[in-house]
């Protein structure tokens, strides 16, 4: 029989070109590793700096300075030699460090020295009445459509929820022309005060001036409305309506497009695939992976850096990315140590990054009321629409955990694969049983990550490995 | 659901959305263009037969399933437009072959 193909190896494999990937791809590449990073999206950038190559807009005004920061990040890991394969999808990630990926209908494996994950946050679960509706979205969406497309909403918008992003977002909006019928400000009273310890740290961070400007920006053009406790969208095809309540008051506001927000949380599951544990953050309500000081995980040669790592935004991402390389070119180079920056100028830079980020989490930690839903008609899980009342139920007669809730309801076994109800799900069920979040535990994520056919998966050239494993000679 | 405002790159290919001609800008994902398309691109579930719109736009949600050029449940939000490309908006559970 003829020989099978070698599987293609890398020095470094970097999962997501966000501002992680792109600085820890730069930093291996620029250390004489050879480093392939691939992302979902065609070009780098990861979500906040989307499409930032090949952007449509002509005035950069609209999208801020922050935005195009991003550029200097691009153009040092273009001038670094790493390769970069848009358009692919990781979907498998062992302790081995074989990586399955799918690009445009085909899939092959790579085999790397080290991984480092860099896919970053996503928006955090916000399951209230109605939001499956047609014309509800995330502002994280919206933005992205805005930043790849130049597209804005078409009708009325309302924007609920907390956080940084609805500010940014909302100011961008406007800039481009657009319309806002009203903000839902969900942020609890109680937060502003439960923050007001850590603000003297916050006001010298690079947050703070951006913060207030475009929070100005935005109220002088918007109708705001603070303190919101509870939240329905109404429609029947589509959202038509949103109806809210500020204390005993109740009102509604007619719109055509809805946009929802309530922070970002680290997107964990290929980590959690791969095996890397992850444990419960109270200051951040979500679970982050264990990892050693440079973003190592217990799995040898696997890292994880970025907001995937636990959130802290885009310049600490890069930070943590150049962190995560160090430790790698360390590990795989430590011939050239010498020429790379030194650690201590990283971790400078990440402290300096992370200036203000617990004034954040303070304020934006989204109240328990809208992270675990009150009504029972609340859809949890959207692909197997499975509500709140039927997940207590569920408790009720016996369901232990998350992953016996899946035998009971098929909650979190839909195509999304927990990713827009895990969260909700264990926050849920160690309400109801009156548990720790950790030892709820979270869904047992299993390859593939991401759907790819049975023909895809069948059409593998088989390496040598995979031959001696079914061939008697 | 969206419209677009002036762009410096206004380089536009065709594409198909259950039959109509559907004008989309190069380099922006399928789901980008069925929001900007006026149509009516609401997917029908395969649990409750229930009307859905893309959410995310980043590949977390799937909620923008469509069927591209024959194959089933992509991510529309994940594939690049192409000209010539046939979309079409999935209704309820698929039929098996």
């Amino acid at each position: 029989m003829s020989a099978a193909p070698e599987i293609e190896h890398v020095d470094i494999l970097v999962i997501g070109a966000g501002p992680a990937g792109l600085a820890a791809a730069a930093s291996t590449a620029s250390a004489g590793l050879t480093t392939l990073l691939v992302d979902e999206n065609a070009s780098p950038g990861g979500q906040i700096y989307r499409r930032i190559t090949r952007s449509p807009f002509v005035d950069a005004a609209i999208l801020g300075d922050d935005y195009w920061e991003g550029r200097p990040l691009v153009a040092d890991f273009e001038a670094s030699g790493a390769a970069f394969c848009g358009e692919t999808q990781v979907w498998s990630l062992d302790a081995t460090r074989r990586v399955g990926m799918s690009h445009k209908g085909r899939s092959r494996f790579v085999q790397a020295e080290r991984v480092i994950i860099a896919t970053g946050a996503q928006e955090r679960p916000f399951p209230i009445p109605g939001w499956t509706l047609p014309g509800v979205m995330s502002v994280g969406a919206a933005q992205t459509v805005l930043k790849a497309s130049a597209l804005v909403p078409d009708g009325r918008l309302v924007i609920a929820g907390q956080g940084p992003l609805i500010w940014l977002y909302a100011a961008q909006h406007l800039r481009a022309g657009g319309t806002i019928e009203a903000i839902l400000d969900t942020t609890p009273r109680a937060n502003y005060l439960a923050a007001l310890p850590l603000l003297p740290q916050f006001i010298g961070s690079r947050y703070a001036l951006k913060g207030a400007r475009l929070m100005r920006e935005v109220a002088r053009k918007t109708r705001i409305v603070r303190h919101v406790d509870a939240l329905r969208a109404e429609g029947e095809d589509r959202v038509s309506a949103i109806r809210y309540r500020v204390g005993k008051k109740e009102s509604r506001i007619e719109t055509d497009i809805l946009l929802l927000h309530q922070g970002v949380i680290p997107h964990v599951n290929l980590a959690m695939a791969a095996g890397v544990a992850h444990r419960w953050d109270e200051r951040q309500a979500c679970f982050a992976p264990v990892l050693d000081p440079f973003g190592q995980s217990a799995i040898d040669g696997i890292a994880i850096a970025g907001d995937g790592a636990g959130i802290g935004g885009a310049e600490a991402a890069a930070e943590r990315g150049r962190l995560a390389a160090w430790a790698a070119i360390k590990a795989l180079r430590p011939q050239v140590e010498d020429k790379v920056p030194p650690v201590e100028e990283i971790l400078k830079a990440l402290a300096g990054a992370e200036k203000g980020r617990a004034f954040l989490d303070r304020l934006f930690l989204p109240r328990k009321q809208f992270r675990v839903p009150v009504e029972d008609d609340t859809i949890v899980c959207r692909c197997e629409e499975v509500t709140a009342g039927a997940i207590r139920q569920a408790i009720k007669i016996g369901a232990a955990g998350p992953n016996q809730l899946k035998a009971y309801l098929r909650c979190g076994m839909g195509p999304c694969q927990g990713r827009l109800c895990g969260l909700t799900v264990t926050e849920l069920i160690a309400a109801e049983r009156a548990i720790s979040q950790d030892e709820t535990g979270y869904y047992r994520l299993r390859m593939p990550v991401k759907p790819i056919t049975l023909g895809e998966l069948a059409a593998i050239e088989p390496d040598a490995r995979a031959v001696s494993a079914v061939v008697r000679e | 659901m969206f419209r677009r405002i002036a762009s410096a790159n206004a380089e536009m290919v065709m594409i198909e959305v259950d039959g109509v001609p559907v004008t989309a800008r190069r380099g922006e994902s399928v789901a980008a263009a069925l929001l900007a398309s006026g149509l009516s691109i609401a997917r029908e579930t395969p649990v409750g037969g229930v009307p859905r719109t893309p959410y995310c736009m980043m590949g977390v949600c799937f909620d923008c399933l469509v069927t591209i050029d024959g194959i089933g449940s992509r991510q529309g939000c994940l594939v690049s437009v192409e000209d010539g490309m046939r979309v079409s908006i999935q209704k309820g559970r698929r039929a098996l072959a």
